[in-house]
């Protein structure tokens, strides 16, 4: 049972044909991995998902075909977003960050403060004077912020300290016990640790699915998929 | 001395005009990347609305500049429905159409009313001059700069304290992050096209009473200054705006006091106008704030 589906997804951006045929099922429920090398077409995936590109196949959200929805619509389906280079407005506050996020009519302030305490001490604080932790941290915080009924993370540890990568893959297990995540990752490590399921992206097309922690237990197929030695990896590492 | 009081008198009520219109070209090419050509017709449409409005319609003053800025918005709201919000996927025919839409407008009011300015009736009160530190000013400069600093204020307080202001500051900074937060960020466009319209045609209103007369291409002449405001200001800046309009109207003023015989009346001034604002762009090539609010 899968809770989004996407079934020959193809992008052209600028007569670029970027994505040829992406098929993708997330689990509803866990974590699920979107894996691939540099330039695969992961975050162009994730992007086609939520409307942020022009896109042609069928993406099927809990039953409801939502190929053709502007992207607003997306979300006000269910489903929270924090993108590869954050998306935190630089010049609004912490607090006008999570404000602009708030859907529903009780946002889940408590959860987000008690998962990251530090947001709600900074919360006067800039968001571009904060640490790029601190950022990934508002970004996230705004996918929790609402009942949402999908997450979907675009490499949240990318350039993070390993002590901060910890603290965001706790919070991500954390969240995936009671919302569905599709996590975009590279940190190897991080995805054996969280995710159940995996899909591996090579050249715009879905090159495997199946279990994320048998994939990685073969250190052959995980070489040919993802280019990477796995046995290297270490929690908290950055397996890239 | 009294001429430097009256000179900057004068120059402070035309920055005014400068940021009625540049604030709301400011907010909108920030927010949705879009060069508004029509943005000076738009002041046209509240000028001579206005302007009807006191002569045919026999309305006071203030009442006929509230018509003319109900009109100016009216206008500019449609103008993003029907014209730019089907266009967003082309921004080089929104431009094409914000051009024809500034053309056209001032083409239609010169075909119903003539090319000739018209007179605009000067309400007693504010025709009348006030003594300043020895010189003797006309009470509509103080007008002109009393309703900009209104309309900075409330821009301010829009922008700082509504939901919708601080829409409008995010999606400066990143519009589609946020569409990506649930948002639909078209309301949005609509309602800044509605503030900008009503400034811009609050100051074509205010216009009739600055020069005494309504003309059809009064808008696209203050226009090309507005754009110069923005640049300086930095794109998606009201207080930028604000700043950068006392500045050019006050250089314009000394400028052309000190015009050289030869260069034609407004030559110096609009001549300084333009050094300066290449002064600035090689000091400061993003502006004079990178940002908003
Ligand atoms: N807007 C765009 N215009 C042109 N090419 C693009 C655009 N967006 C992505 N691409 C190209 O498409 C390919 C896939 O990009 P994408 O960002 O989806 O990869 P990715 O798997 O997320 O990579 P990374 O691991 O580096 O984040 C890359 O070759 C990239 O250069
Ligand atoms: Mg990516």
């Amino acid at each position: 049972m899968s809770l989004l589906t996407v079934r020959d997804l193809r992008v052209v951006i600028d007569g670029l044909h970027i994505l040829h045929g992406v098929e993708l099922d997330v689990a509803a429920t866990g974590v699920t991995a979107l894996l691939g090398r540099n330039g695969a077409g992961k975050t162009t995936t994730v992007k086609a998902v939520m409307g942020l590109v022009p896109r042609t196949g069928a993406i099927t959200f809990d039953g409801a075909d939502i190929t053709g929805l502007p992207t607003h619509r997306v979300v006000r389906r269910g489903i929270g977003y924090a993108p590869e280079d954050r998306g935190v407005f630089a010049h609004l506050s912490v607090a006008e960050n999570l404000r602009l996020a708030e859907r529903d009519p009780n946002p889940a302030y408590d959860l987000v403060f008690e998962l990251f305490p530090e947001l709600k001490q900074r919360h006067r604080q800039p968001a571009g004077t904060l640490s790029g932790g601190q950022q990934q941290m508002v970004a996230i915080a705004r996918t929790l912020l609402n009942g949402n009924r999908l997450v979907i993370a675009d490499e949240p540890t990318k350039g993070l300290a390993p002590k901060i990568v910890t603290e965001v893959a706790d919070v991500l297990a954390r969240a995936a016990a009671s919302v569905p995540v599709l996590l975009v990752e590279q940190n190897l490590a991080l995805v054996r640790r969280i995710a159940g399921r995996c899909a591996v992206l090579a050249d715009g097309r879905t090159a495997h699915q199946g279990d994320a922690g048998a994939l990685l237990a073969d250190a052959d197929a995980a070489r040919r998929l993802l280019g990477v030695g796995t046995h290297h990896a270490t929690p908290g590492g950055d397996s890239r | 001395m009294s001429t430097v009081v009256l000179l900057a008198c004068t120059g402070l009520g035309l920055g005014a005009l400068y940021f009625l219109v540049a604030s709301g070209l400011s907010l909108v090419f920030g927010l949705m990347d879009v060069l508004n050509f029509a943005h000076g017709a738009l002041l046209s449409v509240g000028a001579y609305a206005a302007w009807w409005a006191a002569t045919d319609g026999h309305l006071g003053f203030w009442l006929a500049v509230a018509f003319g800025t109900v009109v100016g918005t009216a206008a500019s709201v449609l103008l993003e429905l029907v014209l730019i919000r089907p266009l967003y996927a082309r921004p080089r025919d929104q431009i094409l159409a914000t051009v024809g839409v500034g053309l056209a407008l001032p083409a239609l009011l010169m075909g119903i009313w003539g090319s000739d300015a018209r007179p605009f009736p000067q309400p007693a009160a504010l025709s009348g001059t006030v003594d300043l530190l020895g010189a003797t000013v006309p009470v509509n400069r103080f007008v002109l700069v009393a309703a900009a600093l209104a309309v900075l204020l409330l821009l301010r307080l829009f922008l700082a304290r509504t939901r919708y202001g601080l829409i409008v500051r995010a999606g400066v900074e990143d519009r589609a992050m946020v569409t990506a937060l649930g948002i639909d960020v078209r309301r949005a466009f609509t309602l800044v096209f509605a503030i900008g319209g009503a400034a811009a045609s609050l100051g074509g209103a205010l216009a009739g009473l600055y020069f005494g007369s309504v003309n059809p291409s009064q808008g696209t002449g203050l226009l090309v200054f507005a754009f110069v405001v923005v640049v300086m200001g930095g794109t998606g800046s009201v207080t930028g705006a604000a700043v950068a309009s006392v500045g050019v109207g006050l250089v314009q003023q000394f400028a052309n006091y000190a015009a050289v015989p030869g260069l034609g009346a407004a030559g110096l001034g609009d001549l300084s106008v333009v050094v300066l604002l290449a002064v600035l762009l090689l000091v400061k090539p993003r502006g004079l704030t990178g940002r908003l609010a």
